[in-house]
């Protein structure tokens, strides 16, 4: 183990060190970059392939739940951020009550990931057998809709019906059938993109706890931060991720809900 | 001991830096619910791509990083540009690729409710 201070035999400075481990962490998340960018290339594909559903797919995210988490993942960042100062400052008291703020905010969201989760869960919206696009406007009660929402909820299912017909002459039958399926593969991404998301926020919260208790020893201060410094690009990574996210899969088609 | 060489950033940065997220977070939420057609994805992607600039710069110590870490971080996304680009100027310039007609027709009945 990487003791406080200790110069290693291949480095000429702490200095060097520090760039080097710096360095490393960067090729590490270039190869994240390449590795979400291929699931945001597939999702671009397939928006761009079935318009109709993906909107429709995408207007039934709860907004208010997605804009709350944003706010969280950047408040997080900043503690985060707040935390590697503290070290570099030689505040070592601070150190684990930033990072303990950190993971407070990880854990409210994926909290509210869960409920969003289970909430698609009660409205038929996991891909699979029991996917059904009509639940909520079939059976409103079931999903809190009434009133106006109800109405546009049934108007952009109806509209999704007739756009994802091959030919006007078309039966809704076999409408629906392709709106339900496209609507399968936007919440197939929905779930794969978010759920990798949220695996990377569960390792991101695994190293907080492992710093927080290294941090509580008074290990981390001007001389070696390295571990904060790391593990925070990692936290601000996976929130960049996020920033992408949010609009891609709750924003685009709002205007038309 | 060691030198302290490396940039401290000041928690006034960090602040700062913050503001502008939460900001650029209420922005992109309003901009969509505003029909603008085929801005709407532009203004969205825009202020994303801002906010990422932002985190990297200032967070991540992107602005005060070594030539060589700067470097790597460049690359990264050049090769992402690579990967979206290419991709995507196949996909838009293929003529046999299927029509919408036909990447309807339903497939696979896997996903199909019965």
């Amino acid at each position: 183990m990487h003791r406080t201070g200790e110069l290693f035999g291949q480095y000429r400075t702490l200095e060097q060190q520090k760039e080097t481990a710096t360095l490393g962490m960067w090729v590490f998340l270039v190869t994240e970059i390449l590795f979400f960018g291929g699931l945001f290339l597939t999702y671009t594909i397939n928006r761009h392939a079935y318009p109709t559903a993906f909107g429709i797919g995408g207007n039934m995210l709860d907004l208010n739940l997605g804009f709350g988490n944003t706010i969280v993942l950047i408040a997080s960042s900043f503690t985060m951020a707040m935390s590697v100062w503290s070290a570099q400052t030689g505040r070592k008291k601070l150190v684990p009550l930033f990072l303990i703020a950190t993971l407070a905010l990880g854990s409210v969201f994926l909290g509210i990931k869960v409920i969003e989760y289970k909430q698609k869960f009660d409205h038929h919206l996991i891909p699979g057998h029991s996917f059904d696009i009509t639940y909520c406007s079939n059976n409103p009660s079931a999903c809190g809709l009434s009133g106006k929402a109800l109405d546009d909820e049934k108007k952009e299912i109806e509209e999704g019906i007739q756009a994802e017909k091959r030919s006007p002459t078309d039966s809704d039958e076999s409408g629906l059938v392709a709106l339900d399926s496209h609507a399968q593969l936007y919440f197939s991404l929905y779930f794969g993109m978010t759920g990798l998301h949220a695996l990377h926020m569960i390792i991101g919260a695994g190293l907080l706890v492992w710093l927080i208790l290294e941090a509580r020893k008074g290990r981390f201060d001007a001389d070696y931060n390295t571990p904060v410094d790391n593990i925070g690009l990692y936290w601000h990574f996976v929130d960049i991720v996020w920033i992408f996210l949010f609009p891609l899969l709750y924003l685009i088609n709002r205007h038309l809900a | 001991m060691a030198e302290h060489s490396e940039h401290i950033v000041p928690p006034k940065i960090y602040a700062a830096v913050l503001t502008a997220l939460l900001i650029g977070t209420v922005l992109t939420v309003q901009a969509a619910k505003v029909d603008l057609g085929r801005l709407n994805i532009v203004v969205a992607l825009g202020i994303a791509t801002i906010k990422m600039t932002l985190v990297i710069l200032f967070f991540m110590h992107g602005k005060y990083s070594a030539r060589r870490t700067k470097l790597v971080i460049v690359a990264g996304f050049f090769w992402l540009a690579i990967m979206l680009g290419l991709t995507l100027a196949d996909y838009s310039t293929r003529h046999n690729e299927p029509s919408r007609s036909q990447l309807n027709q339903p497939s696979s009945s896997l996903f199909i409710r019965s």
